[in-house]
């Protein structure tokens, strides 16, 4: 008996260590703020974007906005965005071009063809090309690839959208070839192993079992893959130039909405000129942008997901 | 498939000769399919190898002792990085322990605490949305509320903070699944000797979860290293010969150095050069950090 009062004893003063009590309590609130902090970023982007965009709309009246002049240092400046449109969707399509032909066969391969062997040492190769910053790929594109286009395509510039184009497709081949792949290898071996016993071969099961059945996931691939390619940065600034002409010749100079950001910060834009603000204006624009594909992204991939 | 009455086929109805002719042409395409689908898996590979051989043979020759510790120059032949690799490890003094902070405990947070609710689905949603955010966007934010609100400039600290925020969903995203990975036994082990939530948090959960949170830690540090955008839209310089002593100084890093010499070689040739040597450095240290990674995660996975 004399025992069991001790440990009760005991127990009534753990519970009566205020110390110890108090951190328990302590603890969820301290996380629960850790965790306002990824909501506090989100308010705060777009609290920053908005506030200074609508300095920036309420002086440039619309028609200017969306017009094809973009001179933001000359003596008379205007703002109009649609150039910085056109190249961001004119290099984003050529990286698309590049991307998904490559990155859905790559998908196929390592999904329906490859040995297990085969694939455990392809795919986290295909991984490293994914982790190598886009610096070096801007790098890469203005000093090699530009120079080796040079030779086949007459009357390429220096600075061009077809080179970072393609450039930029070959860090997002990885991109939508893992995401391609996890979605097809979660259909079902039954399926294939059903249409295969048929008398299909494998390209036929790839294209009428498989492909049909991993839509979803393969079209959310794709959408990813283009919001990575409108806020792709580096590669742009470094290897297709700042010109600001409308253009649709993928042998010019062009300019992104990501690469005008970066071109105005790092020139002399001082803070509370009509520059400075035009800066959050795009930034603005190109936020909604990726937020759509990324909702887009999420949307079909619940929306259209086949479940088995 | 047609099915005809030939004369010469006396053993079925079918055409034989265009069966067989059809099912080798599936086969064949099949085949072909094959090693075109392997082309395009390997042509992913032979432009990593390109890019990396072509890197080094231009950067190799640059690549010395004395461009490791040397300063900063206008001279090609003489400019070294020391300064520039400094500003980079002090960046990430900054951003490691901020991330992995700030990550880990979210993810306690909404693994441990949070509950199945609305709270926790709208704080997962706002993570994975803010994953998708271009980098260039995370620069205007730190220009805004680091660099000018709370008056930091384009220090360390500030270059730092923006950052973590930038990376914060990766170690998140790790250290949930790592957190969601410990098996529930231990849990429940802990529990049944008495030990209070906190506690099995600290002495249980986290040491277990702890390979896998280190892994997404490094994963999120590599991706920080490499990450230029952010920096230049906050205004880092071009030209910093001091070498960086507190987080409160203004700095370079690895990858703003080479965004500089690459521009800039269209006046200096040689820049071309330097920045290859520059980059060789950042991914060697990229292959470091990723080593490490895969090192601590096949050795100290425990699998239960």
């Amino acid at each position: 008996m004399d025992k069991s009062i001790n440990i009760r004893d005991k127990v009534k003063k753990n519970i009566e260590n205020n110390k110890k009590w108090k951190i328990e309590k302590v603890m969820p609130n301290i996380f629960f703020m850790t965790a306002l902090i990824s909501i506090l970023t989100t308010i705060g982007i777009v609290f920053t974007l908005v506030a200074d965009a609508y300095k920036f709309f309420a002086k440039v009246p619309l028609s200017e906005v969306f017009s094809t002049k973009l001179a933001p240092l000359g003596a008379n400046p205007s703002f109009g965005i649609l150039p910085l449109i056109n190249g961001t969707i004119i290099i984003s399509t050529i990286a698309m071009a590049v991307a998904v032909p490559i990155g859905l066969t790559a998908a196929i391969y390592l999904s329906e063809y490859a040995s297990e062997k085969r694939r455990k040492t392809l795919k986290p190769m295909m991984e490293v090309l994914a982790g190598i910053p886009t610096i070096v790929y801007g790098f890469f594109a203005y000093s090699f690839v530009t120079p080796l286009l040079m030779n086949i395509v007459p009357g390429l510039e220096a600075k061009n959208a077809l080179s970072p184009g393609i450039v930029m497709g070959i860090m997002i081949i990885p991109l939508v070839a893992s995401l391609s792949e996890d979605a097809m290898s979660s259909v079902p071996n039954a399926m294939r192993e059903g249409a295969l016993a048929l008398g299909s071969t494998k390209l036929e099961v790839t294209f009428k079992v498989v492909i049909p059945a991993a839509i979803s996931g393969i079209i959310a691939s794709f959408v990813l893959g283009v919001s990575r390619a409108i806020g792709e940065t580096m590669i742009v600034v470094i290897a297709s130039g700042s010109s600001k002409n409308l253009t649709f010749d993928i042998t010019q100079s062009m300019q992104t909405m990501t690469a005008y950001i970066v071109e105005f910060t790092s020139g002399d834009a001082g803070s509370g000129t009509l520059g400075y603000y035009s800066l959050y204006a795009v930034g603005l624009i190109l936020f909604i942008f990726t937020l759509l594909m990324n909702l887009l992204a999420q949307y079909i991939s619940r929306r259209y997901r086949e479940e088995y | 498939m047609k099915i005809i009455n030939d004369s010469n086929n006396t053993e079925g109805i079918y055409d034989r000769k265009a069966l067989q002719k059809r099912i080798r042409n599936r086969v064949f395409y099949d085949k072909l399919a094959n090693i075109v689908f392997l082309l395009s898996t390997l042509f992913a590979l032979l432009v990593l190898t390109i890019l990396i051989t072509r890197i080094w043979r231009q950067g190799i020759g640059w690549l010395s002792i004395d461009f490791l510790k040397g300063n900063l120059s206008i001279f090609p032949e003489k400019a070294g990085i020391y300064g520039i690799i400094i500003g980079s490890v002090r960046l990430m003094s900054v951003v490691g322990p901020v991330t992995i902070l700030l990550g880990v405990s979210t993810a306690i947070y909404l693994e441990e605490y949070a509950g199945k609710g609305k709270i926790q689905s709208f704080i997962s949603t706002t993570i994975s949305n803010l994953a998708g955010v271009p980098s260039v966007i995370f620069g205007l934010l730190g220009l805004t509320v680091f660099a000018r609100l709370l008056n930091l400039g384009s220090s360390i600290l500030a270059g730092g903070l923006t950052m973590s925020l930038l990376v914060l969903p990766i170690v998140v995203v790790a250290s949930r699944e790592a957190i969601r990975a410990v098996p529930s036994f231990l849990r429940d082990a802990s529990y049944a000797m008495g030990a209070s939530k906190w506690t099995t948090i600290r002495t249980v959960i986290l040491p277990v979860a702890l390979p896998g949170i280190l892994t997404g830690s490094i994963l999120a540090l590599s991706r920080a290293i490499g990450e230029t955008a952010p920096l230049v839209v906050l205004g880092v310089p071009t030209l910093i010969l001091a070498v960086p002593t507190s987080i409160m100084d203004d700095f370079s890093a690895l990858p703003i150095q080479i965004y500089y010499w690459t521009l800039d070689t269209v006046l200096t040739p040689e820049y071309a050069n330097l920045a290859a040597a520059t980059i060789i450095v950042l991914l060697v240290i990229l292959f470091l950090m990723n080593s490490i990674a895969i090192i601590i995660r096949n050795k100290f996975q425990k699998r239960y």
